[in-house]
């Protein structure tokens, strides 16, 4: 079901979105009808009642044709409705769930600093007790969604001495007073993704929106990115599949010294390499989900496959240009988009680096 | 209103590729689809639960794999699935299935039954309108639009060759629907997860109750004798010449496409 809508709604404004850095608004009212921006959340919260598994295989297939819209699902669902519902209050979940399932409200995620990217604990960002209200103050940057968003999940500094304790989290709201969306970010791919500054400026946020307990906000974030690793690895996997399929296809067709290019054994040998690595990416996503899905811990998987896969697609679409020569580098054909797009997946949510000293510290702990 | 819809899980022949050889459909690694038609006619049945109120239920003989297509139809808005399984109708051909399918029909409450016009594996277009036959039902083939009439009848439109024709039916009937006619909506993603929550019924001949020497091959009277793919060939030439003239032509022929 996916896949056609992918195929019918999705890919035929994904050259357009990325050429005007366009946010796919009637792609995202599309989704919504048909319950794709509320999958893993429970019915009684307004959601599908789906599994964290095919709200994965959803972002997958939307990213094979079109990344932007993979993330926008993505970072809705994982970074701004997962929090809430794991450590929301049943009244903060009846109040932002159902409108953020029934994709009426979408849904985004402050942590990084212009001084806090992969060292997210140097947070600048402050939010003081004034009695009946928080007062926000600071800058967050590369907020996927952000100038389309209602609801946020944002980082603050409530207690600078304990460090990392000291973090707590906020659900703060479009037009809540003193908050605005600053510049937006020029990017090289999922350019149809809205990418602002959150800018917070005696921002009054009511009392009752800390999200968890107060201080818990470094662990929230860490929590919160270990699953939406799971929907950026499943992101970097659909663009890879996608770059795949286009070459697969493309290979067929071109022809050269009298054959196709499918026919030399250098394209065959290639892409068998390539394909395996799909493959192996795929499990590594697929098993991080289940593992979530079944309540077993998944840090590590998370950012084993959001590793193997950002790379994996890295190294597919680079190489999906090259079978597809002077062409590939054109805007002719989709995989110029889809290497673009692929490198982002080694970036954010964490870098390929940073899932590197997830993945060690584990293993060394 | 109870609507029953006939649905057949076909190959994807868009990809599919035909023995050579054999003659026969290479059928392996070929995606296995709900009949476009079929689908038509489930859409054209959800159209009139949406507006009118209705049961849905959707019929199918096939192997217990067709449990996929039933899912998808639960995903798409049926209210019940019921797949015929049973040894005894393997080797069925359009009279058998539309017995079997119309003894289903005749144990369901009923007001309407809309079958595709034909499978895309197949392509008789027999089995709805022989259901029509076995269950004594008016019916309206090659239909592109249905209404329902405030007296509740059925405008209905049947697309002929060069024409239109607009019937209004009365009581009881069985439609064969066209899938370009009924764009099929998406499944959603709660239909997807409460499919999977929903029964797909699972009935043998015996809980219908059937003639059995009319079911599988003892009731088919039609046998494929042989089947190939329509060789494509060039259109030739005709020349009416004397020998040396016909000489003379062969050989520029084949000078000209550089044969000799």
């Amino acid at each position: 079901m996916i896949r056609s809508f992918a195929e019918n709604e999705v890919k035929p404004l994904a050259a357009e979105v990325d050429e005007q850095e366009r946010f796919p608004m009637e792609t995202v009212e599309k989704m919504a009808k048909l319950g794709i921006m509320g999958i893993p959340i429970p019915k009684q919260y307004g959601g599908q009642g789906g599994t964290v598994q095919m709200y994965i295989m959803a972002v997958e297939e939307l990213s094979r044709v079109c990344a932007t819209t993979g993330v926008i699902v993505s970072a809705h669902t994982s970074l701004c409705m997962a929090p809430i519902l794991e450590h929301g209050t049943e009244e903060q979940k009846m109040k932002y769930l159902p409108k953020l399932a029934s994709g009426e409200w979408i849904g985004a995620f402050g942590l990084t600093e212009p001084n806090a990217g992969t060292d997210a604990a140097m947070q600048q960002t402050t939010a003081v007790d004034a009695g009946d209200k928080w007062i926000l103050n600071g800058t967050k940057i590369f907020i996927t969604n952000a100038s389309y968003a209602n609801v946020f999940i944002v980082m603050a500094m409530t207690d600078k001495s304990k460090g990392t304790k000291g973090i707590s989290a906020f659900i703060v709201e479009k037009g809540m007073p003193g908050f605005s969306i600053g510049k937006k970010e020029l990017k090289m791919g999922i350019r149809g993704s809205a990418t602002c500054e959150l800018v917070f400026e005696n921002c009054e946020v009511p009392k009752e929106n800390l999200l968890g307990q107060l201080g818990k906000g470094f662990s929230i974030a860490m929590k919160t990115l270990d699953g939406g690793r799971i929907g950026i690895a499943s992101q970097a996997l659909g663009i890879a599949q996608g770059a795949m399929d286009e070459t697969v296809k493309y290979t067929k067709e071109r022809k050269q010294f009298g054959k196709a290019i499918a026919q030399f054994q250098n394209t065959q040998f290639q892409m068998a390499d390539l394909k395996t690595k799909v493959e192996a990416a795929r499990f590594l996503v697929r098993s991080a989900a289940w593992k979530k899905d079944n309540g077993i811990p998944y840090s590590a998987d998370a950012a084993m496959a959001k590793l193997f896969a950002a790379e994996t697609a890295m190294e597919v679409t680079t190489k999906a240009v090259q079978f597809h020569g002077g062409y590939g580098y054109t805007r002719e054909y989709p995989v110029e988009r889809m290497m673009r797009d692929a490198k982002i997946t080694e970036i954010y949510e964490g870098t390929s680096e940073v899932q590197r000293m997830v993945i060690a510290g584990h293993l060394f702990k | 209103m109870n609507i029953i819809v006939c649905i057949k899980q076909v190959p994807d022949t868009t990809e599919i590729k035909i023995d050579p050889v054999k003659g026969t459909l290479i059928r392996e690694g070929v995606p296995s689809i709900m009949n476009p038609d079929d689908k038509g006619g489930l859409e054209l049945a959800l159209r009139l639960k949406d507006q009118f109120g209705a049961n849905v239920t959707v019929v199918s003989m096939g192997p217990p794999q067709a449990d996929v297509i039933m899912r998808e139809a639960f995903a798409m808005g049926a209210d019940r699935a019921i797949l015929l399984s049973d040894r005894k109708f393997a080797g069925s051909d359009t009279l058998a299935t539309s017995y079997a399918l119309a003894g289903l029909c005749k144990t369901l409450d009923y007001d309407l039954i809309i079958a595709g016009r034909q499978a895309i594996d197949g392509d008789t277009a027999q089995v709805g309108p022989e259901m029509a036959e076995h269950l004594g039902l008016p019916q309206v083939s090659y239909v592109c639009d249905a209404k329902k009439l405030d007296n509740g009848n059925l405008l209905v439109h049947k697309e002929n060759e060069d024409s239109v024709q607009v019937l209004e039916v009365e009581g009881k009937c069985l439609l064969t629907v066209l899938a370009s006619a009924f764009e099929a909506r998406y499944m959603t993603v709660s239909g997807i997860v409460e499919a999977y929550n929903k029964e797909v019924e699972v009935w043998n001949a015996d809980k219908v109750g059937y003639d059995e020497s009319r079911l599988g091959l003892s009731g088919s009277p039609t046998k494929v004798f042989q089947s190939f793919p329509k060789a494509m060939k060039a259109p030739g030439e005709v020349h009416e010449v004397s020998e040396e003239e016909a000489v003379e032509l062969i050989v520029n022929k084949l000078k000209e496409k550089h044969i000799i």
